[in-house]
């Protein structure tokens, strides 16, 4: 039996009523579904995910998986912060490579500093098939695209792994239901009505840890397509471009050579609340390479499968 | 900088096709500055590129390749704005008939419609339609923006025709609050800055009118509480708790409640919410309570407060049938309750709504897109209020056996107006 502290707990603000809505939704998923996966990348949306799902069913252990699909592009301090936190979650982590996605010549290779993004989808697809999972958290939110904007919290995916927009399923009142074919599956964003605000809000109440990226620090930068990218192993710098040392953060958390650094001096989570309260670009359009291909770039991406 | 707390209201927009409704939620993000400045030039760029001006502002949130391309809505946009006063969730619902099951999904969970009609057309028999289902779904609050008043060259007596029209329907329809607004979402005129084109209107504009509404949230009712069980936590040291999200009324350490369908009258002994031990959840909170007689309820069956809700396998509702076929008398599907699944069969029609005159013809089968009374029988118990009483136990969804899609939305019992 419980031992804890009896709190009085009148009062509900709005974070207590996303987080409500979002252990709702993993558990109701967790109960409709067979393999359900956690798609965990290390990125502050789906560190909120993992810790809104150890809270959905603690004490018990999660009742599922969580899975990175990796470019090998990655920042350092993110990969080290994704192992620390399954560990802390007492999740079993799978690890789905892009390499060898490549090595086995499903996709074609991209070359040591191409652009892994979109191959993501492959690898990811592939794993889902692999361990037979029929739904795939993912923390997603509306508030990040066009496209996404219209997504169902539920979101079914043929066995092809598309998305299909003319044709989502009804999605009434809070009646998810979550029942697939062989070789279907779902994606589940539990997150969907959070904004990036309510994401920062509740990491700061949570007092939830993240990767060190996120919070401002030195680092080497260069100016390319009006983004600043972190000079390393997958972004080297050629002749025209100079090198500077920078205060910067991420706002976003992607593959080393395509996610952009915000100038910032927000080294505190009330500092970077502060900031995102009075950004006047969104976090995709301050920070993303990949969406800047063509007016639906994340449509495009989402019908084949990706996140 | 600390935020202050703001409540929330969810709104859905209602009407049909080509009337404005995602030229006004664009002009209202606009206009309240919602948008940020990449989001804005692209907005700007896609209007260029379709030559459809320097900004269009339905491509706010028609954000899809296909809905830009025929200039219509085909699913529901949710976007999310705060003003000083409120924030504010909302859904641009599509206003084609085709797509009437996403206005559904739209309004499903709104507090308020905002319902958006061309003044020069009347009330056609879509908008007719969108208003039916938002009062069938339980929405009491209605702002209706009767826009395109430029093209009108702001006629009062053209906006007043279309208003006595509304307010006749909407007085059928039993909606409890009407505010109509004479707008033009293209010029902006009315939507958030009042307009010096109509000074014969002193109401107040769109924005006003949504910051103001005191349109409650429907999770909030005087019954009893209603917790379905989601799933069972097993606590260590071999007890177990039982998780789910609260409706319907508060429930405290010490309430004696009634587990349904079993019929087991017990004590809660303690609940627990996202951060601990509490002594009260309120509505809308995912919970786990622990009991003090030890049952096997598990996922589908309901803990309750007084006054109970009725526990039945025979049940008259209202469905709004989307199925690609008709339904017919006879036929079988699975029902989503709560947290229970359970084989249903449709034992009666009783008959269906003409949404012009909202008489009930009878019919043998249920199109795509219409509205009908239907008996049901299921395979188990399913414990049910009213929909008017309890939005959660209320309401059911109908599902596909072969292909899983979900066909129809259910309300238990019949609404007052049919």
């Amino acid at each position: 039996m419980r031992t804890d502290a009896v709190q009085t707990h009148f009062m509900t603000d709005h974070l207590d009523l996303l987080e409500s809505h979002a252990i709702f939704i993993l558990r109701e998923v967790v109960a409709e579904c067979e393999r359900p996966v956690l798609l965990f990348s290390g990125g502050k949306d789906s560190a909120v995910l993992l810790h809104l799902a150890t809270k959905a069913f603690a004490p018990q252990h999660l009742p599922f998986p969580v899975m990175h699909i990796d470019t090998g592009q990655n920042f350092p301090e993110v990969l080290e912060y994704r192992d620390r936190a399954a560990k802390k979650a007492g999740a079993r982590l799978i690890v789905a490579k892009v390499q060898d996605s490549i090595d086995e010549g499903k996709v074609a290779d991209p070359g040591p500093l191409g652009l892994r993004n979109r191959l993501q989808t492959v690898t990811l697809l592939d794993a889902i098939n692999e361990h037979n999972f029929d739904a795939a958290f993912g923390g997603a939110r509306r508030d990040e695209d066009k496209a996404r904007a219209k997504e169902r919290i539920l979101s079914f995916r043929d066995a092809f792994g598309q998305w299909d927009p003319r044709q989502q399923r009804p999605e009434l009142w809070q009646l998810y239901q979550g029942k697939v074919n062989t070789g279907e599956h779902l994606r589940a964003f539990p997150l969907s009505d959070w904004t990036e605000l309510d994401v920062w809000q509740y990491i700061e109440r949570e007092e939830m840890e993240l990767p060190s990226i996120y919070f401002a620090h030195e680092r080497d930068v260069v100016l390319r397509d009006n983004m600043w990218l972190a000079v390393g192993p997958f972004v080297r710098p050629d002749a025209n471009e100079k090198i500077e040392r920078l205060k910067v953060r991420f706002r976003t958390v992607g593959d080393a050579n395509c996610t952009g650094a915000v100038l910032s001096n927000a080294s505190t989570l009330a500092a970077i609340i502060d900031e995102v309260a009075l950004a006047n670009v969104s976090e995709r359009g301050a920070t993303r390479a990949d969406d800047r291909f063509s007016e639906t770039a994340m449509e495009d991406r989402k019908r084949e499968g990706y996140f | 900088m600390k935020l202050a707390h703001k409540d929330l209201l969810r709104l859905a927009t209602v009407g049909s096709v080509d009337d404005g409704k995602s030229t006004l939620i664009g002009r209202i993000l606009v206009d309240t500055r919602q948008l940020f400045d990449d989001q804005l030039d692209a907005v700007a760029a896609a209007s260029e590129k379709r030559g459809v001006g320097d900004l269009d502002l339905s491509f706010v949130t028609d954000g899809l390749r296909a809905e830009r391309e025929q200039g219509i809505t085909i699913d529901v946009a949710y976007r999310y704005a705060t003003t000083p006063s409120r924030k504010f969730i909302i859904a641009d619902c599509p206003g084609h008939v085709q797509y009437t099951r996403n206005m559904a999904t739209g309004a499903s969970t709104a507090d308020l419609a905002l319902v958006v009609l061309n003044v020069a057309h009347g009330l056609k028999e879509q908008s007719r339609r969108h208003l039916v289902i938002a009062a069938l779904l339980g929405v009491r609050t209605i702002v209706v923006a009767v826009n395109k008043m430029d093209e009108v060259n702001w006629s009062e007596s053209a906006y007043r025709s279309i208003v006595d029209e509304v307010e006749t329907l909407a007085h059928e329809l039993g909606f409890e609050h009407v505010t109509c607004i004479p707008v033009s979402a293209l010029l902006g005129d009315n939507v958030v800055e009042s307009s010096t084109n109509t000074p014969w209107y002193e109401g107040p504009t769109v924005l006003s009118a949504l910051e103001t509404s005191d349109a409650g949230s429907w999770t909030t009712t005087n019954h009893g509480a209603r917790l379905p069980i989601q799933w069972v936590l097993r606590q260590p040291g071999g007890g177990r708790t039982y998780a789910g999200m609260l409706n319907g009324a508060t429930l405290s350490v010490g309430d004696v409640v009634t587990l349904l369908p079993a019929n087991i009258e017990t004590t809660v002994k303690g609940v627990h919410a996202g951060s601990g031990a509490i002594e009260r959840a309120t509505t809308g909170l995912s919970i786990d309570v622990d009991l003090v007689a030890e049952t096997d309820a598990g996922r589908g069956d309901l803990i309750t407060t007084a006054p109970l809700p009725k526990v039945t396998k025979d049940f008259t509702a209202t469905l709004c049938w989307f199925g690609e076929n008709s339904l017919k008398v006879g036929q079988r599907l699975r029902l989503k309750h709560t947290t229970r699944v359970t084989p249903v069969r449709v034992t009666e029609l009783s008959g269906v709504v003409d949404v012009a005159t909202l008489h009930t013809d009878e019919a043998s089968s249920l199109s795509t897109n219409e509205i009908g009374i239907v008996r049901l029988q299921t395979a188990d118990p399913i414990v049910v209020d009213d929909y008017l009483d309890n939005r959660v136990t209320g309401s059911f969804v109908l599902i596909d056996d072969v292909t899983n899609a979900t066909v129809a939305a259910g309300m238990v019992g019949r609404a007052s107006f049919l």
